[in-house]
């Protein structure tokens, strides 16, 4: 069965028309699944994005639910959110595309989240080079605030959070979170020692602080609207929900591609969906998450810490099919297949 | 510290610059966050971060001005020296390098008649290389101050350059976030 998308974080962005204000945000069921949250208990919403099984979308593909228990809540300490929208891994630019094109679906998760850890005070860390980026995100949050679903008084819950946008540097060693702790506190941002420095215990100013990827903040609020048991069917066992692959280099559809977890091969993924090299060219290589994970060239075996469905790239339908693949899931970084193809002779 | 080249002392900063100030560092529970907003701040008004501003920053989060100069030099973005009128930053990581990007920055140099790293001598042009900035599918990208320039193909170079000479007279150029159908919208 060829490769299909399932649209889920981008389900709203591509539809024609759909803009950046709140009021389009809220004709396409918006802060419905924030009115569910707050109706729960904080315990139960991080129940729910537990039983979801989402996982991180930074590259590790750590357990959203797990990290948010790390939680420190005995320290009396004010616990800060901090969401990682450095995107600067090579070949990563999903992202750009929530920020620009739907800042609201990934607020809403960030409300929910900041409500969840009990937040009081969220970040959103984002690339310097996103100029407009995050002067659209600042117009969302004021937007979000003059109709309280930020700010003082959530949904009449009593619970109040502020959300500010923070600018980077154009430094890539920001997007790790210590690194981007640091810099969010006005220093230069050299990565910290883990331990003792958890962010979850030894945070943003010392602080108990959870730094989540952009992404999974978008899919928090698709784990509310769905449930969380309903939102674990989406994917496959271990790794739920959608992941959205960012295709670029020599093929003939470069792009963004939302898949459900698990559900296509790295060649699915490149011919079926980008259409294969472009003419007259051969795949000869991938790197499938990123500049920090390894080239994978056709033929090779793929050996990793997740290697629990080792498969070799096979030849059986169109060579050089990397049909037997590896399937597309978490442990591959950031999902930034880039193709390097060489003109066949 | 590195002197500004210019022998001209460099202007005060703008009214609604200083306005701002204070609002930003209120953000933050600890003062010191600020630094960096406020760097690009400085560097939005005058286009570059001077000694004094550093000395201004420092005082308005309470550290010392060398605090101010350790983060000022850790950050590619932030820069002591004026640049040209737009400032031009072709992306070089792989994606964009298997597309043409290395071909588009000769062909640039040429008709921007600025070599890379540089400014051009009428100083309407900096034009350099950077690191993947986050749009790799639409390779080889663009950076022109805050507008995003997609599929720039190395044989468009002359054309795209004359596009970005047209920008000079153009003050909204750059202003406003993009619209649909539009770069940074096609991904």
């Amino acid at each position: 069965m060829p490769a299909v998308e399932r649209p889920l974080i981008y389900a709203n962005l591509r539809k024609p028309g759909y803009t950046v204000d709140l009021d389009c945000y809220l004709r396409h069921g918006g802060y419905e699944a924030l009115r569910k949250a707050v109706a729960l208990k904080p315990e139960d919403v991080c129940k729910e994005v537990e039983t979801s099984g989402l996982r991180g979308r930074g590259g590790a593909g750590f357990p959203t639910g797990m990290k948010w228990k790390f939680l420190d809540r005995k320290s009396g300490k004010p616990a800060y959110l901090v969401v990682n929208a450095d995107e600067s891994e090579p070949g990563t630019y999903k992202d750009r595309q929530i920020i620009y094109k739907d800042p609201h679906q990934m607020l809403e998760g960030i409300a929910i989240t900041a409500w969840a850890i009990q937040a009081k005070q969220a970040f959103i860390y984002i690339r310097g080079e996103f100029i407009h980026g995050a002067k659209i995100l600042e117009r969302a949050i004021a937007e979000a605030k003059a109709k309280g679903f930020l700010g003082q008084n959530i949904l009449g819950s009593g619970y109040s959070c502020e959300v500010v946008v923070h600018r980077g540097g154009g430094c890539y060693v920001c997007g790790e979170e210590t690194g981007l702790i640091e810099s969010l506190e006005g220093k230069r941002g050299y990565p910290r020692i883990k331990p003792p420095y958890f962010p979850a215990v030894l945070g943003l100013y010392n602080c108990p602080t959870i730094v989540n990827n952009a992404e999974p903040m978008a899919q928090v609020k698709h784990v509310l609207a769905f449930g969380g048991a309903e939102f674990a069917k989406i994917g496959i066992p271990g790794d739920s929900g959608t992941h959205i692959w960012g295709v670029s280099g020599l093929v003939k559809r470069p792009g963004l591609y939302e898949i459900e977890a698990g559900k296509a091969t790295f060649g699915e993924l490149l011919y079926d969906l980008c259409g294969g090299p472009l003419d007259g060219r051969k795949i000869k290589a991938i790197i499938p998450g990123g500049s920090s994970t390894k080239i994978l060239k056709v033929g090779e075996r793929f050996k990793g810490k997740l290697a629990n469905a080792p498969s070799s790239t096979g030849r059986s339908r169109h060579p050089p099919r990397l049909q037997q693949h590896r399937r597309v899931r978490h442990g591959l970084g950031t999902a930034a297949p880039s193709s390097s193809t060489t003109p066949s002779r | 510290m590195h002197e500004s080249p210019s022998s001209a002392p460099a202007r005060a900063l703008k009214p609604e610059t200083l306005a701002r100030a204070p609002g930003i560092v209120a953000q933050y529970p600890q003062k010191r966050s600020a630094t960096m907003p406020l760097l690009h701040l400085v560097q939005e008004d005058r286009g570059h971060i001077t000694k004094e501003d550093m000395h201004w920053v420092a005082e308005l989060v309470g550290v010392t001005p060398m605090q101010v100069l350790e983060v000022v030099t850790f950050y590619p973005m932030f820069r002591q020296h004026p640049i040209g009128r737009r400032h031009v930053r072709v992306c070089r990581t792989l994606s964009c390098a298997l597309r043409g990007s290395y071909a588009l920055m000769e062909n640039l140099e040429k008709s921007l008649n600025c070599p890379r790293g540089e400014t051009s001598p009428d100083g309407d042009f900096t034009l350099e290389f950077v690191e993947c900035i986050a749009d790799c599918g639409c390779g080889p990208v663009v950076h022109v101050d805050a507008s995003m320039h997609e599929n720039v193909r190395p044989e468009d170079a002359d054309k795209f350059a004359a596009q970005l000479k047209a920008t000079l007279k153009d003050p909204a150029y750059g202003q406003h976030p993009p619209v649909p159908g539009t770069p940074e919208w096609n991904g």
